[in-house]
C-alpha cells in the first residue's frame, strides 16, 4: 500500500493513468473480448463432475421396459385430444387413477394483454391434470415433477405416453422416499405458471386458477419431457430459464452421467459435443455452443417448461427428444430407462441440489465455465466505466459549487429520459386499443409498433426539452452529466451482470464502447449514426441475426425484422404473463440511460 | 345448537374428570386382538392392540416401590412410578395417514414420533421430570426422544385432555411434543415387542415380522398408559396399557395387481396358537361390505357388530382361543379376494402446506374440510410452530366459505427465540359441507451458524397439526360399557350417542430456511484476513508514518567534494 500512501508513486500512477487512459480502456475492451471467446477453448475450462454425493455411482439396473405401451398410451392419448379439441381431462383422469394415483385437476384462465401472433392465442382456457404417487411411509414433505406439455397438434403426445407408461412404472416400486407428481400441463408456459402459482398459493401475474387439491410437499426438482416421435436421434437439455436463472450444474451432470451409461446421444443448444477442441472447427463448435448459452440467457425467457421452476427454487431442467437424421435410433423404452435414473438419483437426494454451480455457461455437456472464470470479462468492460468516470477530466469542482453547473440542469435530462423510459414501459399495451383505431393493424402489431415510435420518439426528445429549460449548457454540465450516466451505467450493468451474467455482457459489449467515449465535440452525425447503431434496440436486432446465423438458419433482412418485431412482443408478452424482468429492465432503466448519453452528443 | 356443540366439545376436552370408564375385572389381564379391515383404495389395514391391565395404584398409596411384575412391563412400570406419570401416550409413525383414501384410522398418530404425557398433580419440577422421562424413553424405544426440549415442547391448553381416569384440567401438568423427522424402523419395534407379555413368540405377535410390517404404506406403532377403573363402581384405580400398532399394506406394489390377499401373504406368517397368557385373543374382519366388495375364506360363523367412529360395522370374529378357529392344519390362514373399487368421504379431513416463494417470508395455510352434509361441528385446531419461523400472528385469518370465520377460542403462546414454539390452538366452528382455510404468516430467522443441522438444506421441520373434533355420528353411538366391547372401539370413550371423537393430523412441513453455503467459511476467513490484513496495514502506515520533505541527495562529485572539505575542515557546500 505504499503506493497509495506516498504522493510521489500516486501522482505518478494517476498521471500515468490520466495520460494513457484512451488506450487502457481499448485494451481493457480488447481483452474482456479476448477473455470471452477465450472461454470456449477446451484447455480453459473444467470438466464437469457430479458434486452431490447422493447422486453418485450406484449400482442399480434400470429395467424399465414398457416402450410400446408408452406409445399406445400416446396414440390413444392423440386420438382423446382430437375428439376433446384440447386436454382430454377425463381419459386423463381415468388414466392415471388405473395407474394407481391420486389425481387432481387444476381449471385457469388468463386473458393476455395483447394477443400473442407466434401461439395464436388471447383468451387461454385450460385444464392441468396431475397425480400424485404417494411414496410409501413418505409424510408428504417432498415430492419430484415431471411434466409432459399437452400441446396442440402431433407434437408431445409420446410425452405423455411415456409419463404414464412411466407412472405405472414406477407405482410398482417400494423404493420411493418422495413423492412423485405427473403434471401434464395445457398451453404449455401458461399451464405450467397457472399450476406452479396454485401449488405455492401465489399470484404474481394476474392469473386466475382454481386452487390445487391434493399437495405433496416441497419440491426438490422437476424435469420436463418434450417427445414427439416414437423414436429418436438424441435429447437435447435445455437448462435456461426465467431471467436467465439456471438450474444447479448437478442436474446436468445427472442427465449427462445418464446418457454415457444408456449411449444416449446427448446434446445442448442443439449442437453435438466435438472432440478435437485443437483444431479451428473445434474451437468455432465449442463458442458457437456457448454464444447459443448466452444469447438465450440474455433474453430472459424461458426455453421449456422447467423454466419457471426455477422462481420456486426448484431445480429443473427439460429434455427434448430430437429425431435427426441419424442411423442410430432409440426407442422409446430407452428414454424411460434414462428418465427412470434420474429420477431414482434425484430420489435419493437428502438436501436439494445445491452442492454444485448455479451460475455457469456450457461450451459442451462435458465442459463448463465457472462464475470465476467468466466475470473477469465483464470486470474488464465494468472497469472501462470506472476508469472513465474517474479522469474525465472533472477534477475540481462539486454539484453545490456555486459556480459550477445547477442541479437542475443534470437532474433535467434525467428525469426526461426515464419519463420516455416511463412511457415505453407503460405506453404499447395501454394504447393499443386506440392505436388499432386509427391504424390498420392488429393489436399486437400496434403494440410492437408504439414500442418502437416511442423508442424513436425519444432520441428526439430530450436534448430538445433540456435546451428549453435551462438555456445555453456549460461545459461542467455536461461532464456532471456524463458523469451521473456513467457512474449509472456501471451500477445498472454490474447489477444486471450479477443476476444473469449473459444480459449484462452483451449489454455491455454494445453500451461501453460508445457511452465511455462520449462527449458533445465529436463529430455529430458520425457519433450519432455510431450511437443509433450501438443502442439496446439495435442490439436486439444483431441478436436476432446472430442467434439465426448460430442455429443454422440464417434470416435475410426483412425477415430479420420481422423476427426482431415479434421477439419485442414476446419480450413484452413473457413479462406480463410470467414476470420475465429483461422488458422492464430495457425499457425503464437501460433505454434511458442511453438516452442521457445521447443527450451529452447534443449538449451545447 | 351450534353453541351446544361448541359446549359439549369443550366439555369433553377441557374437563376431562371420569373419563375412560371402561370396567375391567379385577385382575391382571392381558388381551391381544387384530383387526383387519379392506379399505376402499383397495389396501388393506391390519391394526393389532394388546392390552394389559395391572390392578395396582402405586402412584396413591405411597407404593412407590412395587416389585411385583407379573405381565405388565417392568420397565414401564419403574418409569411411571419414578416420574410420576398419569397417563403417557407415545407413537412412532412412518408414514401419512391418507384420510381421505383410507377414511378414519382407530387411533390416529402424525408421523414421526409423538409423546404427550400427563404428570401426577404433585410433581413440583414438570420440566425436570419430563426432560429425564424423555430421556429414559429414548433408551426404552431406541428412538431419538431425547431431542426433545424446550425448544419443541408446548403445553396444549385444550387439544389434548386426559383419556383415563383423573381430574388432572391443569394444562401446567401436560408436555407435549412432537418430533417430525423420527424415522420408526425394526430397531423401534424389537423393543416395543419386548413389552409384551408374550414378545413376539406366541399369539398375535408372531405376524409381525419387521420385513413384512415395514413393507407397506404406512406403520405406526404406540403405547398409551393411563388409569382406569378397575369396576363399575369404580373404587379401585387399575394400570391400562395399550400397545397398538397399525399398518396399510399396498395390494398394488406388493400383490402385483391382482386383489388378493392371506395372513400368510401379508406377515409371511400364519397363526397357529394364541397367546397362553391372554384372556382373549380374537381377529376381527371388517365384512360391512361384504359381498359385494370381497370374499372371506374361512367363513366364520361368529359375527359381531360395533360403532365405530359413526359407523356401524360388522365384523367376522375369530376367536384364536378355541382350536377349531385353526381347523385341520393347526394353523390359521385368512384370505380375502377384492371384487369392487370404490371411494369415501371422509366427514373430518385436513391438510397443510406452505404458500409463497423466496426465503424471507411465507404462509402457512391449514385447510380443513367439513364433509357433512348438514350439520355444522366445531374442532379443535393445535399448531405447534418452531421459533425460527416467527409466526405474524395479526395475519392470521380464518375462512370458511369465503367469509370470515371468527374462531370462539384462541390461545396463542408466542414464541421465544431458542427457547419454546409457538403455540397456537383455536376453536373453530366449521360449516356444514364446507372448506375452512387457517393462514397465517410467518418470517424465517436466520439461525447462528452453529444452530444449523448438519444438512440445513433439506429443510427444517414443522410438526403437524392437530385438528380433534367431536364429529356428528351417522348412527347412534354406544355408551354403554356394560357389555364386553372389541378393543379397537373403546379406545375413546364416548359421551353422548349423537357424535364421537376424531383426531386428525395434517401432514408435517417442510421450510427452507435462509442457508449460508457451508463449503464458504475457509473462503470467508481468507479473504477477511486479507483485507483486514491490508485494511488495517495502510491505515496503521497512513495514521503513524510522519511525512517529511525528501532532500534530493548530492551527486556523487557534490559528495566527494564535501567529504575532502569536511577533512579539511572548511564550510560545507550547500
Amino acid at each position: 500500500m505504499g503506493l497509495l500512501s506516498d504522493p510521489n508513486r500516486r501522482k505518478a500512477l494517476t498521471n500515468l493513468l490520466t495520460r494513457l487512459n484512451a488506450p487502457i480502456c481499448m485494451v481493457c475492451y480488447l481483452a474482456a473480448i479476448v477473455w470471452f471467446m477465450g472461454l470456449a477453448f477446451e484447455p480453459f475450462t473444467l470438466r464437469t463432475y457430479m458434486s452431490e454425493n447422493a447422486m453418485g455411482s450406484t449400482m442399480v439396473e434400470e429395467r424399465f421396459s414398457s416402450g410400446e405401451r408408452a406409445l399406445s398410451l400416446a396414440k390413444e392419448f392423440d386420438a382423446h385430444k382430437r375428439k376433446a379439441g384440447g386436454m382430454p381431462v377425463e381419459w386423463l383422469v381415468k388414466a392415471m387413477q388405473a395407474r394407481g394415483l391420486e389425481v387432481f385437476t387444476q381449471s385457469f384462465s388468463r386473458k393476455l394483454p395483447f394477443p400473442d401472433e407466434n401461439k395464436e392465442r388471447y383468451m387461454v382456457r385450460g385444464t392441468n391434470v396431475y397425480g400424485i404417487l404417494r411414496a410409501p411411509r413418505a409424510p408428504r414433505t417432498e415430492a419430484l415433477v415431471i411434466t409432459a406439455p399437452c400441446s396442440p397438434g402431433n407434437s408431445d403426445n409420446q410425452a405423455v405416453g411415456l409419463l404414464l407408461a412411466l407412472a405405472q412404472y414406477f407405482r410398482n416400486q417400494i423404493f420411493w422416499a418422495k413423492d412423485i407428481i405427473f403434471l401434464v400441463n395445457e398451453h404449455d408456459l401458461i399451464g405450467m405458471q397457472a399450476w406452479l402459482e396454485g401449488y405455492h398459493h401465489t399470484n404474481i401475474t394476474g392469473m386466475e386458477y382454481s386452487p390445487l387439491q391434493g399437495r405433496a410437499g416441497s419440491i426438490q426438482a422437476a424435469l420436463s419431457l418434450e417427445l414427439s416421435s416414437d423414436v429418436i436421434t438424441s435429447l437435447d437439455l435445455i437448462l435456461e430459464g426465467l431471467n436467465g436463472q439456471l438450474p444447479n450444474l448437478d442436474l446436468a451432470n445427472l442427465f449427462y452421467a445418464f446418457c454415457q451409461k444408456l449411449g444416449v446421444l446427448c446434446t445442448i443448444q442443439g449442437k453435438l459435443q466435438r472432440n478435437d477442441w485443437d483444431t479451428a472447427e473445434g474451437y468455432t463448435h465449442a463458442a458457437q455452443t456457448m454464444m447459443l448459452m448466452v444469447l438465450k440467457q440474455a433474453c430472459g425467457r424461458s426455453w421449456g417448461d422447467h423454466g419457471l421452476f426455477l422462481r420456486y427454487h426448484i431445480e429443473a431442467a427439460s429434455i427434448r427428444g430430437i429425431n435427426g437424421f441419424r442411423h442410430y435410433k432409440m426407442d422409446v423404452a430407452t428414454i424411460g430407462r434414462l428418465l427412470e435414473g434420474m429420477v431414482r438419483k434425484l430420489n435419493n437426494l437428502l438436501e436439494r441440489l445445491h452442492q454444485s454451480y448455479f451460475f455457469y455457461l456450457l461450451p459442451s455437456l462435458s465442459r463448463f465455465v465457472s462464475i470465476g472464470y467468466y466475470m473477469p470479462a465483464f470486470g474488464l468492460l465494468a472497469v472501462i466505466l470506472l476508469l472513465r468516470v474517474s479522469f474525465p477530466g472533472l477534477d475540481h469542482f462539486t454539484f453545490f459549487n456555486p459556480s459550477g453547473p445547477g442541479v437542475l440542469t443534470v437532474l433535467t435530462p434525467v428525469v426526461i429520459s426515464h419519463l420516455t423510459g416511463v412511457a415505453l414501459y407503460l405506453l404499447p399495451v395501454h394504447l393499443q386499443e386506440m392505436a388499432v383505431e386509427h391504424f390498420p393493424v392488429s393489436e399486437t402489431e400496434a403494440v410492437v409498433l408504439t414500442a418502437v415510435a416511442i423508442y424513436t420518439a425519444g432520441l428526439a426528445l430530450p436534448h430538445n426539452t433540456q435546451r428549453l429549460l435551462s438555456g445555453e449548457g456549460t461545459e461542467q454540465g455536461w461532464k456532471v452529466l456524463k458523469l451521473t450516466a456513467l457512474l449509472y451505467l456501471a451500477v445498472l450493468l454490474g447489477c444486471t451482470a450479477l443476476i444473469n451474467f449473459s444480459l449484462g455482457f452483451v449489454l455491455a459489449v454494445t453500451l461501453v464502447p460508445i457511452t465511455a467515449s462520449m462527449t458533445p465535440h465529436m463529430p455529430k452525425a458520425l457519433s450519432a449514426l455510431a450511437m443509433v447503431l450501438l443502442s439496446p434496440a439495435f442490439t436486439i436486432l444483431y441478436c436476432v441475426f446472430i442467434y439465426q446465423e448460430l442455429i443454422e438458419a440464417p434470416v435475410s433482412v426483412g425477415e430479420g425484422w420481422m423476427l426482431f418485431l415479434s421477439v419485442i412482443s414476446q419480450g413484452i408478452l413473457d413479462h406480463a404473463l410470467y414476470g420475465s424482468l429483461v422488458y422492464p429492465l430495457l425499457a425503464l432503466f437501460i433505454y434511458p440511460c442511453w438516452l442521457m448519453f445521447w443527450n451529452i452528443l447534443f449538449w451545447s | 345448537n351450534i353453541n351446544d356443540d361448541t359446549l359439549i366439545l369443550l366439555f369433553i376436552l377441557l374437563d376431562g374428570t371420569k373419563n375412560g370408564e371402561t370396567f375391567a375385572p379385577a385382575k391382571d389381564q392381558f388381551q391381544e386382538e387384530l383387526v383387519i379391515r379392506p379399505l376402499h383404495s383397495g389396501d388393506i389395514y391390519a391394526s393389532f392392540q394388546f392390552r394389559t391391565l395391572w390392578d395396582t395404584d402405586f402412584l396413591q398409596e405411597g407404593q412407590k416401590k412395587v416389585s411385583h411384575y407379573r405381565l405388565f412391563p417392568k420397565s414401564l412400570g419403574q418409569v411411571l412410578s419414578k416420574f410420576s406419570v398419569q397417563e403417557l401416550h407415545i407413537s412412532f409413525t412412518q408414514g401419512f395417514w391418507r384420510t381421505m383414501q383410507w377414511g378414519q384410522p382407530f387411533i390416529p398418530s402424525p408421523p414421526g414420533a409423538e409423546l404427550w404425557v400427563w404428570f401426577h398433580d404433585t410433581v413440583s419440577d414438570v420440566d425436570g421430570n419430563w426432560k429425564e422421562l424423555t430421556n429414559v424413553l429414548s433408551g426404552i424405544f431406541c428412538a431419538s426422544l431425547n431431542f426433545i426440549d424446550m425448544t419443541n415442547t408446548v403445553q396444549p391448553s385444550a387439544s389434548f385432555k386426559p383419556l383415563g381416569l383423573g381430574n388432572a384440567t391443569d394444562h401446567r401438568f401436560l408436555r407435549y411434543a412432537t418430533l417430525p423427522r423420527e424415522i420408526v424402523c425394526t430397531e423401534n419395534l424389537t423393543p416395543w415387542k419386548k413389552l409384551l407379555p408374550c414378545g413376539s413368540k406366541a399369539g398375535l405377535a408372531v405376524l409381525m415380522k419387521s420385513e413384512k410390517l415395514f413393507h407397506s404404506s404406512f406403520h405406526s406403532q404406540a403405547v398409551h398408559i393411563r388409569p382406569i377403573c378397575q369396576d363399575e363402581q369404580c373404587t379401585s384405580k387399575a394400570w391400562e396399557l395399550r400397545q397398538t400398532l397399525n399398518v396399510v399394506f399396498d395390494h398394488y406394489t406388493s400383490g402385483q395387481g391382482k386383489k388378493e390377499w392371506s395372513l400368510f401373504k401379508m406377515f409371511s406368517r400364519t397363526l397357529t396358537e394364541a397367546c397362553p397368557l391372554a384372556s382373549s385373543s380374537k381377529v376381527y374382519v371388517d365384512i360391512t361390505d361384504n359381498p359385494e366388495l370381497f370374499e372371506l375364506s374361512p367363513a366364520t360363523p361368529l359375527l359381531s357388530q360395533a360403532v365405530v367412529l359413526g359407523d356401524r360395522r360388522t365384523y367376522s370374529v375369530y376367536d384364536l382361543t378355541r382350536a377349531e378357529t385353526f381347523g385341520q392344519l393347526r394353523s390359521f390362514n385368512l384370505l380375502l379376494r377384492w371384487k369392487g373399487d370404490n371411494m369415501l368421504r371422509p366427514l373430518l379431513h385436513a391438510e397443510r402446506y406452505v404458500a409463497g416463494f423466496g426465503l424471507q417470508t411465507g404462509e402457512i395455510h391449514t385447510v380443513i374440510y367439513n364433509n357433512h352434509p348438514y350439520r355444522a361441528f366445531p374442532v379443535l385446531l393445535m399448531d405447534s410452530v418452531p421459533w425460527y419461523l416467527q409466526l405474524y400472528i395479526h395475519t392470521l385469518t380464518v375462512t370458511s366459505k369465503s367469509r370470515d370465520n371468527k374462531p370462539s377460542y384462541i390461545h396463542y403462546q408466542p414464541a421465544k427465540d431458542r427457547h419454546r414454539p409457538h403455540l397456537l390452538e383455536m376453536l373453530i366452528q366449521l360449516p356444514p359441507h364446507s372448506m375452512t382455510e387457517v393462514t397465517v404468516q410467518f418470517e424465517r430467522a436466520l439461525l447462528k451458524w452453529t444452530e444449523y443441522t448438519p444438512d440445513p438444506n433439506h429443510g427444517f421441520y414443522v410438526g403437524s397439526s392437530v385438528v380433534s373434533a367431536l364429529v356428528p355420528s351417522m348412527v347412534a353411538m354406544s355408551t354403554n360399557f356394560t357389555q364386553d366391547q372389541p378393543l379397537f372401539s373403546s379406545f375413546v370413550p364416548v359421551k353422548e350417542e349423537s357424535s364421537y371423537f376424531v383426531r386428525v393430523y395434517t401432514e408435517p412441513l417442510l421450510v427452507n430456511l435462509p442457508t449460508p453455503d457451508f463449503s464458504m467459511p475457509y473462503n470467508v476467513i481468507c479473504l477477511t484476513c486479507t483485507v483486514v490484513a491490508v485494511g488495517y496495514g495502510s491505515f496503521y502506515n497512513l495514521l503513524t508514518r510522519t511525512f517529511q520533505v525528501d532532500e534530493p541527495s548530492p551527486p556523487l562529485a557534490k559528495r566527494l567534494a564535501n567529504f575532502i572539505r569536511r577533512i579539511r575542515g572548511v564550510p560545507l557546500l550547500a
